[in-house]
């Protein structure tokens, strides 16, 4: 697989790491009231769809980026690469 | 009809006209005690041992494709019963002995052949940790055997024992430990089941379970709802696909995993091999071709099909641990999908929804399973508790902090 990166132009799959599903950009607030609920799904459960996926990739032979990259699970074809900190802070958070 | 040296005989006598199909092919009922989804290895095994050790009779098996046409036949057909913890280790040593006597008690030929496992030493650590692992193994009914370096020359002098990153010092054996024909186990549990009144339904893909109140009331197909009051998934690599329609999320994501044979040699390899740290396994078929494998590809895939990087990995696995590896031809390559589980251990479990229950997170360790895997499915099917041998292999393990963990890696599967 090649990810275009949004820096770097076109790379080799094999110069990243794998992280996972990019939900986990979205950590819970660790002081709710449910905060011990939230945290097991956010650590434990997956959507795990056959199809559309956004994941998390980080280019550690290369700028040490970290990347949301739209990709499909039943083709591999990439359609969509960001930086994961754009992602996150049009997700709000900014912190 | 039992299948017999007489047997074979007597056909070949008489124009082997005789021979009948070793399953039917029955159109589904309106209704059944129970349905299980996905004719695979596991699926079969349930509900061979639930029409056999547990008297139930009334069940159909409902499968997309044919029957085996999943993982259990794109393994690379290693069984074996070398787990470290409690949790894993007693399950998959009953799992050996039900391999044991599996031809046997199927009266099929599935190629059980105990040829022994070895995993390759290399630093002083590792061996502490395998004299560890022998210990647990010991602890559960196993045979294990530490080899030294002299040994393994003996044994196997093809082996690069003085490779400069990874040098051989020794090696865990399970002797028992062997492989299988993989389709044959498929097909021997779907002829057993069949001929004691399962109802195996190829070409009748899950659309839909039905769930009122909190109870399950049957599945929709692509041949027409089928009622039932017990539904089983058992479909491993595809788990996280089938559960959404009962609208589970699950501690469970899909990943492919490559595998490969060598073109057909003369027999060179007396058992399978393991070099954990070169990230490679390799055994000989009886058709003398190399079966070898790797790490995952490592990321989320339905494909069925890996890539170019991992097979390069994979391949320099195997010449750094037996040059001679050079000298064969890749003849072929494939993937299959894995339920890789958080903490890189199964769930054979119920779900919240009554009368739902969860067989999958096999990660790459399915085909071992199998016999275990079923009885301890029926067992939990039949008797509504889980067998002593499964009961840590709970879907809401991670909720209550009770991982089975071999591997120590976290919530991270792809490093499992």
């Amino acid at each position: 697989m090649i990810i275009n990166h949004p820096l770097l132009g076109p790379r080799d799959a094999a110069e990243f790491i794998y992280l996972g599903d990019a939900s986990l950009i979205d950590r819970p607030d660790w002081q709710a009231e449910d905060a011990a609920a939230k945290f097991y799904e956010y650590g434990y459960l997956r959507d795990n769809p056959a199809g559309q996926h956004q994941e998390l990739w980080y280019h550690e032979q290369g700028d040490r980026s970290w990347l949301v990259v739209t990709r499909n699970t039943l083709t591999h074809e990439i359609t969509k690469v960001e930086l994961a900190r754009d992602v996150a802070r049009t997700r709000g958070r900014d912190k | 009809m039992r299948y017999s040296g007489f047997r074979v005989l007597r056909e070949g006598l008489t124009g082997n006209k005789g021979w009948k199909a070793a399953w039917r092919e029955p159109d589904p009922k309106p209704e059944y005690d129970i349905i299980i989804i996905g004719a695979g290895g596991h699926g079969l095994a349930t509900a061979y041992y639930l029409s056999k050790e547990f008297g139930m009779r009334n069940i159909a098996v409902l499968e997309k494709g044919w029957l085996g046409g999943g993982n259990i036949g794109r393994n690379t057909t290693i069984i074996r019963s070398n787990y470290l913890l409690p949790g894993n280790e007693p399950f998959y040593e009953m799992s050996m002995k039900l391999w044991e006597n599996l031809e046997q008690d199927t009266n099929y030929n599935s190629m059980v052949s105990q040829r022994s496992i070895l995993n390759l030493i290399h630093t002083d650590g590792q061996r502490d940790a395998f004299v560890r692992r022998a210990n647990a193994m010991f602890l559960a009914g196993a045979d294990a055997e530490l080899a030294d370096e002299a040994q393994l020359r003996r044994e196997l002098p093809f082996l690069n024992f003085d490779n400069a990153r990874f040098p051989i010092k020794g090696g865990l054996y399970q002797r028992r430990g062997g492989t299988a024909r993989h389709d044959a186990v498929a097909w021997g549990y779907a002829r057993g089941a069949d001929s004691r009144g399962v109802d195996i339904i190829q070409n009748c893909e899950v659309t839909g379970i039905d769930i009122e109140n909190g109870r399950v009331r049957g599945v929709q197909t692509v041949r027409g709802p089928i009622r039932a009051n017990k539904v089983a998934m058992c479909v491993a690599g595809s788990s996280g696909r089938v559960a959404a329609m009962a609208g589970m999320r699950l501690p469970i994501e899909s990943h492919v995993l490559q595998a490969f044979v060598s073109e057909g040699l003369k027999p060179v390899l007396p058992g399978v091999i393991t070099f954990g740290a070169g990230h490679f396994y390799v055994s000989q078929s009886d058709k003398g071709g190399l079966v070898f494998g790797g790490d995952l590809d490592g990321y989320n895939s339905y494909a069925q099909r890996g890539n170019l990087p991992v097979v390069e990995d994979v391949v320099e696995g195997g010449m750094a641990l037996m040059p001679m590896i050079g000298r064969a031809r890749l003849l072929r390559s494939w993937g299959g999908v894995m339920d890789m589980s958080m903490d890189g251990s199964p769930f054979i479990d119920k779900t919240e929804t009554e009368g739902l229950y969860f067989n999958g997170g096999w990660c790459y360790g399915g085909f071992k399973a199998t016999p275990a895997s079923g009885f301890c499915y029926a067992h939990l099917l039949a008797k509504g508790e889980s067998h002593p041998v499964a009961r840590e292999m709970r879907l809401d393990r991670f909720k209550l902090g009770h991982l089975i963990d071999e591997k120590g890696m976290g919530n991270q599967p792809n490093l499992h």
